[in-house]
């Protein structure tokens, strides 16, 4: 057992410093330059800087070098995150492609399909989406209604899936839909590649509870998919996407622990800043508990990503035990934004643009943005279910 | 970076937990707590002739001198069997604050009697207004020319009823510093002035003792550490003691946790095992989270503490701060699974329960913890 890095590791890190001081943009913590940007322009500036990253090989390096990768550990995509964070460096914009598209089709693709889409998820060439919830499928995914019918050499889609993230920006999406209704409804699933500007692609914003739209209803109407953008086998589509969402929870894992980490450091400046009774809100004795709280409960997460990824290192594939993972962190961020607006008290509830805002808002939108920690990627109920039935092994209902 | 036990660690704790099975079942747990001294001698030896009180103390007083981690190994199984024994106290506590308070003389007059399994050694700390940091503690050691007289009560003394020597925390000198002026020494239990009534706890597993003290006369010669100046080696010492504590917590929060599988499993309502139930199931995944997370805050502060790294005190209370809560809440809700087999005398569930209580308040509760992890942030 030994927390600290390897000297291997330590040089990694160096290396990571130093590159991301050298090339981070530095516009991007100037809130001037972040208010000037359109959607549009936001999403060319990312797509750049991912580019820009690509260029210098820090995209993908947990994966193969065979497919554009570096082939490095799983701790060292850990460090390299956290160099992001300190560098306060733009995210990467193609998350999906990176977490979830590549991995799948390394695993399930075709050689063709490794050589056409792998390189250029990696570059932000192509923004990935995915497509698989829907309407009257959400926790109970295995019950999707959108169809796949094969016609010649083509799929023929049609269907409705919600939840979608990057949508409206991408050009490939890794569709979930049912090909044969007549097997049990976990095996009749096929995972498919969907190139968003296929006739018959309708992508629609949906407003959140925050006011923003980042998820989209995308409907498919009539669209007709080549046979050779099948994913793994026909009618296996579920035990493809089974191996994505491990993928998803254990490199999710890291970067969700980071995002929590700076959230929590910059809620004890807030908090430093202010007044409850006359005294800064960290001397307040009630205060203090909860976010010592706050503070533990985030080094939990941290600490359990890098059992995790010792886990991983000596050779255990990611199973359901990820599920506790991300169960205790969407509840530790809600517990983290409800004791922000505790501490703001009456000036917590403005938003931006409003006089008065501590952050410019940031926490309120926070705090109702946190609500969906608790339902996406799984809501606390079906992890519940997971850790009592796949890791437990209690009976199912 | 390497977050995991070793082969070697893994058949420590094999060993460990087929030896204290067979050894210590939970009619011997009931069987020990119902008497006068709380342990079993027989037992206490053996433990002694397989080097685990020596473990983590160095070869040159006749121990093994492995790291603090393989002693939260042991600790963790100690506290699956909820062993009755004064491990916690005398070796935990104990032997580790001489280790890290005494002088190499000192260390050699006591340490290889305790690693042979031949005496056993208490701490005496806690006072009437029960806090854990230096304004606790009032009890006075007049000292003149080179004797100190001691005159107070402890309270809450952890097994002072079997112990051979009692390592007392007093202060020698007053002053606006809290930290400074506190002494400790160490005397043979059995001194003119000093007495001992045990108390009567919920966890008969674990004694406690009201130790009084008056007009107790002892050389300097038996002061550990620095004079006025013992505070911050004692620190160390606890925050070890602390995470042992923490280790025993999470190895009997994880059997009740198993406990309540088991019993999902088997126990049939309603014509269905109630773990299928989702009501019962996820009190039970509840469980899982808690443990889980207790394992990774508690495998940590033990490497803190075991190299001394500059956040190993931090380490230390947030890993009290969760197990304080932890251990109760997944014991209170082993008994609320078992429903009302789970509130009988019979049933195990109950000790576990009320080991999780005493042991939420031993060497602070969560809200002390919390404190000390606010301060040491620093917030």
């Amino acid at each position: 057992m030994d927390l600290t890095l390897t000297p291997a590791e330590e040089k990694f890190r160096d290396e990571c410093h130093a590159w991301l001081d050298a090339h981070a943009p530095r516009e991007w913590h100037d809130s001037a330059f972040r208010e000037s940007l359109t959607p549009a322009s936001e999403i060319a500036f990312l797509k750049s800087w991912q580019h820009t990253l690509y260029d210098g090989g820090w995209v993908g390096l947990t994966w193969p070098r065979e497919y554009g990768g570096r082939g490095t550990t799983f701790m060292e995509q850990v460090i390299f995150n956290q160099e992001m964070a300190r560098a306060k460096a733009p995210p990467l914009i193609n998350v999906l492609g990176i977490i979830i598209a590549g991995p799948t089709i390394m695993v399930h693709g075709t050689e063709e399909q490794k050589r056409r889409y792998l390189p250029k998820i990696l570059n932000a060439e192509e923004i990935w989406c995915q497509g698989f919830s829907e309407p009257n499928s959400g926790s109970d995914l295995a019950s999707l209604a959108t169809r796949a019918r094969l016609d010649g050499d083509e799929f023929v889609v049609n269907g409705q899936k919600i939840w979608n993230s990057y949508g409206h920006m991408a050009q490939q999406c890794l569709v979930l839909a049912r090909t044969d209704p007549s097997l049990p409804k976990h095996k009749g699933i096929t995972a498919l590649i969907v190139d968003m500007q296929s006739p018959g692609v309708t992508v629609k914003p949906l407003r959140q509870i925050t006011g923003d739209a980042e998820f989209n209803e995308v409907f498919f109407d009539n669209v007709r998919v080549p046979q050779a953008n099948l994913v793994g086998e026909i009618n296996d589509g579920w035990n493809v996407a089974i191996t994505i969402l491990m993928f998803e929870r254990l490199n999710t894992a890291s970067l969700l622990e980071i995002q929590t980490k700076i959230a929590l450091d910059e809620l004890i400046d807030t908090a430093r800043r202010t007044l409850r009774n006359g005294r800064p809100a960290t001397e307040d004795p009630l205060i203090r508990q909860k976010l010592a709280q706050i503070y533990t409960d985030v080094e939990i997460l941290r600490l359990s990503t890098y059992r995790s990824i010792t886990r991983f290192q000596r050779g255990q594939r990611p199973g359901p035990e990820g599920s506790i993972d991300k169960l205790f962190w969407s509840e530790t961020a809600q517990r983290l934004f409800a004791v922000a607006m505790e501490i703001l008290g009456p000036k917590g509830q403005l938003v931006k643009g409003s006089k008065g805002t501590v952050d410019s808002g940031r926490w309120s939108y926070q705090f109702l943005r946190s609500r969906a920690d608790t339902i996406a990627g799984g809501t606390s109920e079906i992890l519940r279910n997971i850790i009592g039935e796949r890791v437990l092994g209690l009976p199912k209902g | 970076m390497d977050f995991a036990f070793s082969e070697q660690q893994d058949l420590l704790r094999a060993s460990a937990r087929q030896f204290l099975e067979r050894e210590c079942p939970a009619d011997m747990v009931r069987h020990w707590s119902d008497a006068p001294q709380g342990y079993s001698p027989d037992l206490w030896q053996k433990m002694a002739a397989l080097g685990w009180m020596g473990l983590v103390l160095p070869e040159t007083y006749g121990g093994s001198g492995l790291s603090f981690v393989d002693l939260t190994i042991l600790m963790e199984e100690m506290g699956r069997t909820l062993l009755p024994a004064p491990f916690f106290s005398s070796i935990a506590l104990g032997a580790l604050t001489l280790l890290e308070t005494g002088s190499d003389e000192q260390r050699q007059q006591m340490l290889p009697r305790l690693v042979r399994g031949e005496m056993k050694v208490c701490v005496a700390l806690l006072e009437a207004d029960g806090r854990y940091d230096p304004r606790g503690i009032a009890m006075r050691a007049s000292i003149r020319g080179n004797r100190a007289t001691l005159n107070g009560t402890k309270l809450f003394v952890v097994d002072a009823h079997v112990s051979d020597y009692i390592i007392c925390v007093a202060r020698t000198r007053g002053g606006r510093d809290p930290e400074s002026g506190i002494s400790l020494f160490v005397l043979d239990i059995t001194s003119p002035g000093i007495a001992c009534t045990p108390l009567m706890s919920i966890d008969q597993t674990r004694r406690l003792c009201e130790v009084s003290f008056t007009r107790v006369g002892v050389s300097l010669e038996a002061m550990l550490g620095g004079r006025d100046a013992a505070w911050p080696t004692l620190q160390r010492a606890l925050d070890k003691a602390t995470v042992a504590l923490c280790a025993e917590m999470v190895g009997g929060a994880e059997k009740a946790m198993e406990m309540c599988v088991d019993y999902g499993k088997t126990r049939v309502q309603f014509g269905r095992p109630i773990g299928s139930f989702q009501a019962v199931k996820h009190k039970i995944a509840d469980m899982k989270v808690w443990v889980e997370n207790a394992k990774s805050v508690v495998h940590y502060a033990a490497w803190a503490v075991d190299r001394d790294a500059p956040e190993a005190s931090r380490a230390a209370s947030m890993a009290k701060a969760y197990c304080s809560e932890m251990y109760t809440q997944v014991t209170a809700d082993g008994i609320q699974v078992h429903g009302g087999v789970g509130f009988t005398w019979d049933h195990h569930m109950h000790l576990y329960f009320k080991r999780a209580k005493s042991s939420e308040v031993l060497l602070g509760d969560s809200t002390w913890h919390r404190e000390r992890t606010a301060a040491l942030i620093p917030l």
